[in-house]
C-alpha cells in the first residue's frame, strides 16, 4: 500500500487529509473522535480574543439536487464560542495523547499588533504543530473587522502574518478568502509576510437560497437572513482554479499550499494536490457523512497511487501544474469530435437535443428502419465543445476522439484571424 | 339417520374479515413523497421519449416527471390530465408494463423502467386531494349539444372533452353509478377507496355534463331518439354480452360469467359479505380471467383453478398479470378446453380435453380428458358487443366500424372505446378515444 504520509510547512503528518477550522473541530470530543476514524490532522475552530462571541440559532442553509443530495452548505456561525482557557487546555490534552497527530490552531483578532501576537503567542504555547490565520470568513466577523475585512486587504494579509511570525517559532498558514478580485495578490502579500503556507479557500460569500413562503433568505433567524460562508462540492471548481493560479504563478510558487474547498472524494484530494496543493483539509463532507468518510479518502488515494505507480504523495503533487496555461497558449489547430457508441447508446435523446437547441446542431435523430432511433454526430457541424459527452448519461458512450492533423501547433496570438496578431510572426 | 344440511356451494367466511380487506388493500401502494423524488429522478427527461410513444395517449411522460421532482406535483397532474382526464385510473390499472415502462430507456441500461405509473398516481392523488378548482377551462358556449350513450371511460372522457371545447354534453348510463369498467370491472385490490367515484365526481367539475342513469339504449331509448335530440352522438356502449362456452348444462347454478362475479365484488361494501366457492374453475386467458381467479383466491377460496386452451405464451393476461395468478397460488392449467358441465342439481364439476396444434396450426382436442372437481366456475372467454341496439350503423368483426374521426356510418353519431377496434381494450385506449372522438365531433359541428 502507498506511502500517504507528507510534509508541509515542515509539519510531518501521517496522511495529507485535515480536518478544517469548522464546527467539526470545535472542542476535544470531536477531535479525538476525528483521530480515531484516521484524519491525519485537525485546524482547530478559530480562536479568538475573551470574551468568547455568542453564536445565533439557525445556522447553516443547504443547497441540494433533486435528490436531496447537499452539494453545498452555507454557515453564519462565528468562531468558536468557548472561552479561550478551555480550548487551549483540551488542544494541550489532545496534543499529548495524540502526538503523532497533527493540531493547527486557527486563530483571528482585530487588526492591533498586540491583540495577535498576544493571541499567537498563548496557542502556540499550547503545543500546536502551526498557527492559521483566519483572514476569510465572509459573515458576522468582517463586520468587526476581522476575517474577510481583513483578507480581502492585501496590505494587512502582509501585515499580520508578519506580525504573528514576528511572534511564534512555528510555521504560519495564512488561510485566504476567495471573495477577492485575484488571489495572487493576497498569496503574494501572505508571502511577503513571511508565511510558510497558505489555505484555501475559505468559504464563499452567499445567500443560499430563500423560503418563498416567508420571503426570508436562509437560515432564518426569527425572520431575517444574512449572508452566509458557502461550501461543499459546489465550490471546489472555485478553489482548484486559485490553488493552481498560486502554484503555477513565478511570483507564488514558492508558497507551499493546503487545499481547501469541497474536498469530498479521494479523487478530489488528489485533484487538489495534481494543481498545487501539499495536503488537503476538509469539512463539508465530513459534516454531511460524519468523520468515517476519512476512510474512503485514505484507501481511495492509497489504491489510484498503486494503480498508478506513485509510492508517495510528492510524486504526484503538482504534477498537473505544467499543463495549467493561458488561453492565449492553447493549440488552435486542435481540433476533437464527439463518437457515439450505437451499442451503449440507450436513445435518450438528450444530446441530440442539447446539441440542436444549444450548441452546433451536429447530432442527427433518425428514425431506424427496423424501429428506434439513431444518434449520428455531423462531423462538418461538431465543434467539439464536450456538451454531448457531459450530459449523456451512460458512462463511454460518447466518447471526444481527437482529429488527426498535419497543422503545427498555434496559439490566438500567432493566428491568422486574430487582427492583433504580432506583426512579427 | 340425522341428515346433514348440504353445504351452500358458494360460501362467505372460508377467510377472516380483517384478512380480506387486508387481501383487497392496495396491490401497489401509493408512493411516499421520499420515494416519489427518488423515482422521479431516475427519469433521464428523455427528448422525443419512447415511453410518450407507448402511451396511447401521448401523456408527455417526462415532462411530469421532471415537475414532481422540482417539487410541483399538481403542475405535473395538470400535463397528465391534460392529455388522459382519467390518468388517475390509468396509474393503477394501466397495464405499463407492456406500454410505457416497456418502452423505459432505464430498461436498456438497467433493466429497471423507471415506475411512470406509480409517479403519475402520486401526483394525480395529489392534485385530487387539495380539491381545488378543476384544473381545466371550459371554451365559449357553442350552443351545440352532444349525447353520450355509456358513462364508460370513452363516454366520460369524450364527455369532458367535449364540454371543454364549449358544448354541453349529456351522458345516458344504464347503470345506476357511472365509471362503466373502472367501477364495474377492474380487479378491486387495483380501485381501492372508491377512486372510480372520486375520479367521476372529479372529471364533472369541468361542468356541463349532466349523466341520466338508468337509460339503457334499447331498453329505454333507441339511436335514433337520442340523434332527433342532439346535434352529435358519441357510443361509448362497451361490450354487453359475454361468450359462451356452449355446453349442456351452462345455466347450473354455479356456472357465472366472471365479469358479474367481478362486479359483485367491486360493488360489495364488505368483501367479506362476497360468497365464493371453494374450488373454483376459472376458464379463459385474459386479464379477466387472471382478476377473477386472484380475487377468487383472495376471498378465500381453497382452490382455484385457471384454465387456458393454448399456452401461456398465448394468453393475452400480460406476463405481470399471468405471475400475479401464480403467486396467489392459482393453479393454472394450460392446453385444456372444456367438453363437459357435471352437475347433479346443482355444478359437480368440469371435463376438460387435452389442446395441442394440429399440423395445419389449428387448436385441436387430444381426446384425452381430466375432471376438476368444483362448485363455482367463472367464464372469461371474451365479451362482444350487444348489436341489437346499434341498428342503423355498419358493424364489422363484432366491432362498430369508424372512420379516421371515429364517425360511424351513421351520420353525426360517433363511437369510441371497446366498442370499436382502435387498440387494446384497455381504459387507456377507451380515454384516448373518447378525448380524440370529442375533437372531431367539435370539428364536425365546427363543418355543419
Amino acid at each position: 500500500m502507498a506511502d500517504l504520509s507528507c510534509k508541509i510547512a515542515g509539519i510531518d503528518s501521517l496522511n495529507p487529509f485535515w480536518l478544517a477550522s469548522a464546527p467539526p473541530t470545535d472542542k476535544k470530543y470531536n477531535v479525538v473522535r476525528a483521530f480515531q476514524a484516521g484524519w491525519g490532522g485537525v485546524v482547530w475552530k478559530t480562536l479568538g480574543i475573551d470574551p468568547p462571541v455568542v453564536n445565533v440559532s439557525s445556522r447553516y442553509g443547504a443547497h441540494h439536487d433533486q435528490n436531496r443530495r447537499l452539494l453545498g452548505i452555507n454557515n453564519i456561525e462565528l468562531i468558536s464560542d468557548r472561552p479561550l482557557a478551555l480550548n487551549l487546555q483540551e488542544i494541550r490534552e489532545c496534543r499529548q495523547e495524540w502526538p503523532d497527530h497533527v493540531i493547527i490552531g486557527s486563530m483571528m483578532a482585530p487588526i492591533e499588533e498586540r491583540a495577535w501576537k498576544d493571541l499567537a503567542q498563548q496557542i502556540a504555547e499550547s503545543g500546536v504543530h502551526g498557527i492559521e490565520l483566519n483572514l476569510g470568513c465572509p459573515h458576522g466577523m468582517c463586520e468587526r473587522g476581522m476575517g474577510s475585512a481583513i483578507g480581502q486587504v492585501p496590505e494587512m494579509v502582509e501585515q499580520v502574518t508578519r506580525w504573528v511570525k514576528e511572534a511564534v517559532d512555528i510555521p504560519v498558514f495564512t488561510k485566504l478568502t476567495p471573495n477577492i478580485t485575484n488571489i495572487l495578490w493576497s498569496a503574494e502579500a501572505a508571502l511577503k509576510g513571511g508565511a510558510d503556507a497558505v489555505s484555501l479557500i475559505n468559504t464563499v460569500n452567499s445567500i443560499i437560497s430563500v423560503d418563498l413562503d416567508k420571503m426570508v433568505p436562509e437560515p432564518m433567524v426569527d425572520g431575517k437572513g444574512t449572508h452566509g460562508g458557502y461550501c461543499g462540492s459546489a465550490v471546489k471548481p472555485i478553489a482548484l482554479n486559485m490553488v493552481a493560479e498560486i502554484a503555477r504563478t513565478p511570483e507564488t510558487r514558492a508558497l507551499e499550499i493546503s487545499g481547501i474547498g469541497g474536498i469530498t472524494t479521494w479523487k478530489d484530494a488528489a485533484e487538489f494536490m495534481a494543481l498545487g496543493a501539499n495536503a488537503v483539509q476538509v469539512c463539508t463532507a465530513a459534516m454531511i457523512y460524519g468523520f468515517r468518510v476519512v476512510d474512503d479518502l485514505i484507501d481511495g488515494m492509497s489504491q489510484w497511487m498503486d494503480d498508478q505507480g506513485y509510492s508517495s504523495v510528492e510524486q504526484f503533487t503538482r504534477k498537473a501544474v505544467p499543463q495549467v496555461a493561458n488561453w492565449n497558449e492553447l493549440n488552435m489547430n486542435f481540433d476533437t469530435k464527439a463518437v457515439i457508441d450505437p451499442d451503449k447508446c440507450i436513445e435518450c435523446g438528450r444530446c441530440h437535443i442539447a446539441c440542436e437547441d444549444t450548441s452546433h446542431q451536429a447530432i442527427a435523430m433518425n428514425a431506424k428502419p427496423e424501429g428506434g432511433k439513431e444518434f449520428v454526430v455531423i462531423d462538418e457541424e461538431c465543434v467539439g465543445c464536450n456538451l454531448c459527452y457531459h450530459i449523456c448519461p451512460v458512462p463511454d458512450c460518447i466518447t471526444m476522439e481527437p482529429v488527426r492533423t498535419d497543422k503545427p501547433y498555434m496559439t490566438w496570438p500567432q493566428h491568422p484571424l486574430n487582427p492583433m496578431r504580432d506583426a512579427a510572426e | 339417520m340425522t341428515t346433514q344440511q348440504a353445504k351452500p356451494a358458494l360460501q362467505t367466511g372460508q377467510m377472516s374479515a380483517v384478512a380480506i380487506a387486508d387481501n383487497f388493500s392496495d396491490l401497489h401502494p401509493p408512493f411516499s413523497t421520499l420515494q416519489a423524488m427518488a423515482e422521479s429522478n431516475r427519469c433521464l427527461y428523455c427528448y422525443d421519449a419512447p415511453c410518450v410513444t407507448a402511451c396511447p395517449t401521448s401523456i408527455d411522460i417526462p415532462s411530469f416527471i421532471r415537475k414532481i421532482s422540482t417539487g410541483n406535483p399538481d403542475g405535473a397532474a395538470k400535463t397528465i390530465l391534460s392529455a388522459n382526464i382519467m390518468g388517475g385510473t390509468c396509474a393503477r390499472a394501466c397495464p405499463t408494463e407492456v406500454l410505457c415502462e416497456q418502452a423505459c430507456v432505464r430498461n436498456v441500461a438497467e433493466d429497471e423502467a423507471v415506475e411512470i405509473g406509480s409517479l403519475q398516481r402520486y401526483a394525480v392523488d395529489h392534485l385530487m386531494a387539495r380539491n381545488l378548482p378543476h384544473p381545466f377551462k371550459r371554451a365559449e358556449a357553442t350552443g351545440k349539444k352532444i349525447a353520450v350513450i355509456g358513462a364508460g371511460p370513452a363516454g366520460l372522457s369524450c364527455a369532458h372533452r367535449a364540454a371543454m371545447l364549449g358544448h354541453d354534453v349529456t351522458v345516458f348510463e344504464a347503470k345506476p353509478k357511472p365509471g362503466g369498467l373502472n367501477e364495474y370491472g377492474l380487479a378491486a385490490y387495483k380501485m381501492t377507496n372508491d377512486f372510480a367515484q372520486r375520479e367521476v365526481e372529479f372529471l364533472l367539475g369541468i361542468g356541463g355534463i349532466t349523466i341520466e342513469y338508468g337509460k339503457a339504449l334499447g331498453r329505454d331509448m333507441t339511436l335514433a331518439d337520442v340523434k332527433s335530440s342532439f346535434d352529435a352522438v358519441f357510443v361509448g356502449v362497451g361490450l354487453g354480452a359475454t361468450n359462451n362456452l356452449g355446453l349442456a348444462g351452462e345455466a347450473a347454478s354455479g356456472v357465472d360469467d366472471a365479469i358479474d362475479f367481478i362486479e359483485k365484488l367491486r360493488q360489495a361494501s364488505d368483501k367479506s359479505t362476497m360468497p365464493v366457492g371453494n374450488s373454483v374453475v376459472v376458464i379463459g386467458g385474459g386479464n379477466t380471467a387472471i382478476d377473477a381467479a386472484v380475487q377468487a383466491k383472495r376471498l378465500g377460496a381453497e382452490e382455484v383453478t385457471l384454465v387456458y386452451r393454448r399456452g401461456p405464451e398465448h394468453m393475452s393476461a400480460t406476463e405481470f398479470e399471468q405471475e400475479l395468478a401464480k403467486i396467489n397460488g392459482v393453479i393454472v392449467r394450460y392446453w385444456a378446453k372444456p367438453v363437459e358441465i357435471k352437475a347433479n342439481g346443482r355444478l359437480m364439476g368440469m371435463v376438460f380435453e387435452k389442446t395441442t396444434l394440429d399440423a395445419s396450426g389449428k387448436l385441436a382436442g387430444t381426446g384425452e380428458t381430466f375432471e376438476v372437481k368444483t362448485d363455482q366456475v367463472l367464464k372469461a372467454i371474451g365479451q362482444k358487443i350487444k348489436t341489437d341496439d346499434l341498428a342503423g350503423m355498419e358493424i364489422a368483426g363484432g366491432k362498430i366500424v369508424v372512420d379516421e374521426n371515429y364517425q360511424t356510418t351513421a351520420a353525426g353519431i360517433f363511437a369510441g372505446g371497446d366498442c370499436i377496434k382502435s387498440g387494446e381494450d384497455l381504459t387507456v385506449q377507451s380515454v384516448e378515444d373518447g378525448k380524440c372522438a370529442a375533437i372531431a365531433i367539435d370539428a364536425f359541428l365546427k363543418n355543419a
